[in-house]
């Protein structure tokens, strides 16, 4: 008997006090099952913040997490803008990563680094709006529901790549082995101080994307296809046209998530390249409210997380899985603040009445109390 | 016509001190409200005022914060819709629920309850030999429910779905519905929004007899004359607060806006004349267009427009004015016909071209905020809406955006704390206004107003309509697609009347009434009526 319904409005120190109470809460159910299972629990969370902050090499880590994880995210906000559910990160990710190194072996072996890497940047661009662009193609001209089809188009890239490690691109180097060659050095991206300078690709396309989404005409037709499409199409705007290229750029900066993924640290291509990065970015678009500078910034708590879970393993002798549930119950936990910033659950009798409680007009609220008075209708 | 309410009757329902708040916003406030059997009693305020909670209190969906209801003397604590129909109360909403694939009958009798075994009452035995029936045997239920239809002059055919009933059918199958639940107690949000004059008097008619009967029923509507026709008394609700319960006999339409509003409001619509040099704006010829269902929307449609004039349009709900305006617009292709614009051809250019051209359009859905505005943006991105694309280069310029959202502000006098403000956060008539106001700032010489005023109350209507009227003195042409005939009679200079997407007619708003246009709108063509030809 309790009853759910949105909040109008909520201020800034509501929204930071409610994340806030919700790490905490986070820390303290995953802190009773450390407990639980025997494990010292302030030691652990300590050492799960050394391992993402606390020494040179844990804050290395935790970026080279960071940079493909902001990247798909911001990839995918713009499609997320325009209400088209892009869950095909991960096949993006993949494909753009497959046409990057497809472009490494066919260009000839001198070809200077610098020509070889941006040819292999904009492979993985085009790779990836590719990928979006055939699920988005029959979303645009057929009206085919672009969440499931994006999220199958993902196990087919997986499957392709496959194919190419197992089949057609395996390297006959690896004495029979399964794998596929390594990208030449010179098309690595170079490390400085131990950081890599892959760290750059997030922080430039955050600035495009912002600018992109704020002062841009075509963010601007993104930002009102998302809201109204009739809208779009009374003011004149070719909404077609405007998905088309929402979902190309989409694709093609996740599918630079991939490329620069290989360059910058796998070295080579294999399925599990993208590493679940495609579906922890969704997570993280929604957590920033799809603002980009934000997505930057959750995505450092993610990776953190992530990289901190992975030393406890180590450091601590926690099993994967226990890592894992800490993960798990940290984010649920802030997710479920963020549920409870957007909505009020009111319990009891009371809730169960008032259901459509909202600051009504006159018009508006005919039109919420039908539902209500259908079922109760049929109920009898 | 004389009340058939005796003073000394108990009240069939009465609401006291009710009060309902939601968050910061007092909807209802100490308000109170009775109703005597036999009564036909309106409930009249602005938007806003608290009506609809009042109602929503009355029929269990919202429980009040304070107050208690009592029906037939009895104190209720309603704790669902449920419970309400239980008590005998009934409320028939605006939009219609009926499932469309199902006969009348059917959705009558679905989810009615079982009368008690013992019950004696001669509507319980009525009911049960329905309920019997219904499930087994349609042919033997249909002539019940007409048996019981008939006792209120109520005429439908039951046996066929309910697709095929016409709105005021559709109408007439909600209340049989609550009717036979046992209701006593009918409340009927706007019901004649929808009808035509012919329809509303028929309802009138039907009311009156279900009020002789010892019905008690609350009339919420917006039209001053339909209540000074029909109402024995009138509760006015000004914002959230009962202001006064009177006799309609003793109170004259202009005290009761007065009293509604809360100070002295000019009801006539001040017309200036139309230019006389009638030079020609649009001209639309032979337009046809079905939709994609093939389902025929507008058919040989022809008519002109003229500078400096108010071309009204009236028809009923669905009968093209969407399709007419959205072709004009160029949101749709027509498959046939031509629009013109100062001669020059406009059909098959894109929207935005035909916004060049000088078209500007105004047009408010149902949901009021589906079409030409975004909900989320402020007021000032929505300015931007119409006007991003005419600036050179791929970025917005907010700029020169913000200086006219100020002035557009200033100028219609829009409540908003800021330009960045959400508009879904502003009321609906300001949210009209901004609408408006951008197509004026356009400087349109076509300005096509469709259902400009729709939803607000009667103070922000006359200030839409004082609106359109500058733009006809400043000459344009302007195409007023309207519900109220009152009102396109007031305000248009000339009418065209729309029926299933055909031209029944235009006639001068000086010559011609509401029942003129009321026998167009149901099929009949002015030739017809001017013959003396009529099939209504």
């Amino acid at each position: 008997m309790f009853r759910i319904s949105k909040k109008e409005s909520f201020s800034k120190k509501e929204a930071i006090s409610y994340r806030l109470i919700g790490f905490l809460i986070g820390i303290v159910l995953s802190g009773i099952i450390i407990a639980a299972l025997g494990y010292p629990v302030i030691k652990t969370f300590i050492s799960l913040a050394e391992g993402s902050f606390g020494s040179a090499i844990a804050i290395r880590n935790t970026i080279s997490f960071l940079i493909p994880l902001s990247v798909t995210a911001l990839g995918l906000s713009i499609a997320f803008k325009m209400r088209y559910w892009n869950i095909g990160g991960e096949g993006q990710i993949l494909m753009g990563a497959t046409a990057a190194m497809g472009v490494s072996m066919i260009m000839p072996a001198s070809t200077p680094g610098p020509l070889m890497m941006i040819a292999m940047l904009l492979a993985g661009f085009v790779g990836g709006s590719v990928w979006a662009l055939i699920p988005g193609f029959f979303r645009i001209h057929m009206k085919t529901n672009e969440t499931l089809f994006t999220l199958m188009m993902n196990y087919l890239a997986i499957c392709f790549v496959q194919y190419l490690y197992f089949e057609l691109w395996k390297d006959p180097a690896k004495m029979g082995f399964p794998g596929i060659q390594d990208i030449p050095f010179k098309a690595r991206i170079p490390y400085v101080s131990g950081v890599s300078l892959a760290i750059v690709a997030p922080l430039i396309i955050v600035i495009l994307v912002f600018f992109l989404i704020k002062k841009t005409k075509l963010g601007y037709e993104i930002r009102v296809v998302g809201e109204s499409e009739p809208t779009a199409h009374y003011a004149g705007m070719n909404v077609k046209k405007i998905m088309f290229v929402g979902v190309l750029l989409s694709g093609g900066i996740v599918g630079i998530a991939g490329a620069v993924k290989l360059m910058g640290s796998t070295g080579t291509l294999s399925s599990s390249l993208g590493g679940g990065a495609g579906f922890t970015a969704i997570v993280i678009a929604w957590l920033a409210n799809l603002s980009a500078p934000m997505i930057i910034v959750v995505s450092f708590l993610i990776a953190a997380l992530e990289q901190g879970a992975q030393f406890i393993q180590v450091r601590m002798g926690v099993p994967a899985a226990v890592a894992d549930i800490v993960k798990g119950l940290i984010l649920m936990s802030v997710l479920g603040s963020e549920f409870m910033l957007r909505y009020k659950v009111v319990v009891g009798a009371h809730g169960a009445k008032n259901k459509l409680d909202a600051i009504p007009s006159d018009k508006e609220e005919v039109h919420h109390v039908e539902p209500i008075v259908e079922t109760k209708e049929n109920a009898l | 016509m004389e009340p058939n309410i005796r003073k000394d009757t108990q009240p069939a329902f009465s609401m006291r001190g009710i009060t309902k708040i939601f968050g910061a916003v007092v909807a209802n406030e100490a308000v109170d409200f009775e109703v005597l059997p036999g009564e036909i009693h309106a409930l009249l305020g602005e938007n806003g005022s608290g009506k609809s909670t009042l109602m929503n209190v009355l029929s269990g969906i919202y429980r009040p914060d304070e107050g208690q209801i009592e029906v037939n003397g009895e104190i209720k604590d309603f704790r669902s819709p449920g419970d309400a129909i239980d008590s005998g109360i009934g409320m028939i909403h605006q939009h219609f629920k009926l499932a469309e694939a199902m006969t009348a009958t059917d959705n009558i009798v679905a989810g009615m309850k079982k009368p008690p075994k013992n019950s004696i009452k001669k509507d319980d035995v009525l009911r049960a030999n329905i309920l019997r029936y219904a499930s087994r045997s349609p042919s033997k239920t249909h002539p019940k429910i007409n048996e019981f239809s008939s006792r209120f002059g109520i005429e439908f055919d039951p046996s066929i779905p309910a697709s095929q009933l016409s709105v005021s059918q559709k109408q007439s199958v909600e209340i049989i519905k609550v009717l036979l639940r046992g209701a006593n107690i009918l409340i009927l949000d706007e019901p004649t929004a929808v009808l035509t004059p012919q329809e509303a008097k028929k309802l009138f008619t039907v009311l009156r007899k279900m009020a002789s009967q010892g019905c008690a029923i609350v009339f919420i509507s917006h039209k001053l004359n339909e209540i000074m026709t029909l109402c024995d008394r009138v509760t006015v609700l000004r914002k959230g607060k009962s202001i006064e319960t009177c006799n309609v006999s003793d109170i004259d339409a202009y005290d009761l806006v007065e009293k509604m509003v809360g100070r002295k409001i000019n009801l006539s619509i001040n017309k200036p004349d139309p230019d006389p040099k009638k030079q020609v704006c649009l001209e639309v010829k032979g337009l046809t267009y079905s939709d994609s269902k093939a389902v025929p929307k507008l058919d040989n449609l022809s008519f002109t427009t003229h500078y400096g004039e108010i071309l009204g349009v009236a028809g009923l709900a669905g009968g093209g004015q969407k399709e007419l305006c959205e072709s004009i617009a160029g949101i749709i292709r027509p498959q046939q016909g031509e629009i013109m614009v100062d001669e020059e051809r406009i059909t098959g250019l894109s929207p935005r071209d035909i916004t060049q051209k000088g078209v500007a359009m105004c047009f408010i859905p149902e949901d009021r905020l589906g079409m030409g505005l975004v909900a989320s943006m402020g007021i000032d991105e929505n300015i931007l809406l119409k006007e991003y694309a005419l600036t050179k280069g791929p970025l917005i310029r907010m700029k020169d955006v913000e200086t006219k959202a100020e002035k557009i502000i200033k100028e219609l006098d829009i409540k908003t704390p800021g330009l960045k403000h959400p508009v879904r956060m502003l009321s609906g008539g300001n949210i009209q206004k901004v609408i408006l106001g951008r197509e004026i700032h356009l400087n349109p010489k076509l300005m096509i107003a469709a259902y400009a005023v729709r939803g607000l109350d009667i103070h922000s209507s006359y200030t839409i309509y004082n609106l359109l009227n500058e733009q006809k003195q400043k000459n344009v042409s302007v195409l007023y697609i309207g519900e109220d005939l009152d009102v396109l009679i007031d305000l248009c200079d000339r009418i065209m009347v729309l029926c299933q997407g055909k031209n029944m007619g235009i006639v001068d708003s000086s010559a011609t009434t509401k029942e003129e246009i009321g026998q167009m709108m149901s099929g009949t063509t002015l030739e017809e009526l001017r013959r003396g030809v009529s099939y209504v």
